[in-house]
């Protein structure tokens, strides 16, 4: 409670590289990510087991839903957004865990996933639509409006960040504050509220990062 | 009162907080209302209807968000304590 979610709250050090809590719970994702997929599609048949068509609803899902904001053909930009999407559903719900508290909570790992989208909507808008013509249109619709469109860029990653960073770590305090005041079977509504909470986060964090690759190549005006 | 600054902060926090979240609450019920006039009329645009309204409700709510960061700051980076 009366730790800084600010500061990192390292668990151990690696040689000379301290590693914080999130970082482990991160690894700890990313382990289970990958063994569940190794596990599903470890015969790489067309027809798979029960748990590859499962995950195969899951991603047709997503696809289906980016096709509607991209207005056109969705797979490649699917590994990046459709990873983030699963990786911040599980990282948001890493609190249902006994002993666990989600990554995205502190700073550094929204700071890292604000990163990545940052460079991958300019590597994709590069790709897309050519070095001219993707520079061009910060000049659009007028010259004068360029340090607004330069602005605009860091601004809406930096809020992109904080949106996810505030609605987790906020949520943190409002349950520690309850358990800190009233006992037992009071904080039991909120904590179901912070699942509602952290799967909306997981959608909205990857909706405004398809909007902005979207506008970047071209797709929607953003 | 050698704790001037630390006091002035909590009530800064406080402040923060309180009036920050006047706005967007305002702002927001007014989307959600305007969206639900939306659906009532067009049941059929309730999927593109909802997922704008939860964009937006986003942008919105980031207001109070920043609010909440300079509260944190206050509280737990203040520049001002040393």
């Amino acid at each position: 409670m009366d730790a800084s979610p600010l500061a990192p709250d390292v668990l151990f050090m690696l040689g000379p590289v301290p590693i914080s809590r999130a970082v482990a719970t991160t690894w700890a994702i990313m382990v289970l990510l990958w063994g569940v997929l190794a596990l599903a599609f470890r015969t790489g048949a067309p027809r798979g087991g029960a748990l590859q068509s499962a995950l195969e609803i899951v991603v047709t899902t997503i696809a289906a839903q980016l096709r509607e904001i991209f207005d056109r053909d969705p797979w490649p930009f699917l590994p990046l957004l459709g990873s983030l999407f699963i990786f911040l559903v599980l990282a948001n719900l890493a609190a249902v865990v006994p002993g666990v508290t989600p990554p995205t909570g502190h700073i550094e790992t929204p700071m890292a996933l604000g990163l990545i989208v940052f460079l991958s909507v300019h590597a994709y808008g590069l790709r897309a639509r050519g070095t001219r013509r993707y520079l061009h249109h910060y000049l659009e619709p007028t010259p004068f409006l360029l340090p607004l469109n330069l602005l605009s860029e860091l601004t809406r990653i930096f809020s992109l960040m904080i949106r996810l960073f505030g609605n987790m770590m906020s949520h943190e305090f409002v349950i520690a504050i309850l358990a800190l005041l009233a006992g037992l079977l009071v904080p039991v509504p909120f904590l179901l509220l912070g699942i509602l909470i952290g799967l909306i986060q997981a959608y909205i964090f990857t909706v405004l990062a398809t909007v902005y690759i979207a506008a970047a190549v071209g797709a929607v005006e953003a | 009162m050698e704790n001037a600054v630390e006091i002035i902060s909590v009530l800064g926090a406080a402040l923060a907080v309180s009036v920050g979240a006047i706005g967007p609450a305002l702002g927001e019920g007014r989307a959600v209302a305007a969206a639900m006039e939306a659906i009532a009329r067009q049941p059929e645009a309730a999927g593109t209807l909802s997922r704008t309204l939860f964009v937006g409700l986003a942008m919105i709510e980031t207001m109070a968000i920043y609010c909440l960061v300079i509260a944190l700051l206050l509280l737990y980076a203040n520049p001002f304590t040393g």
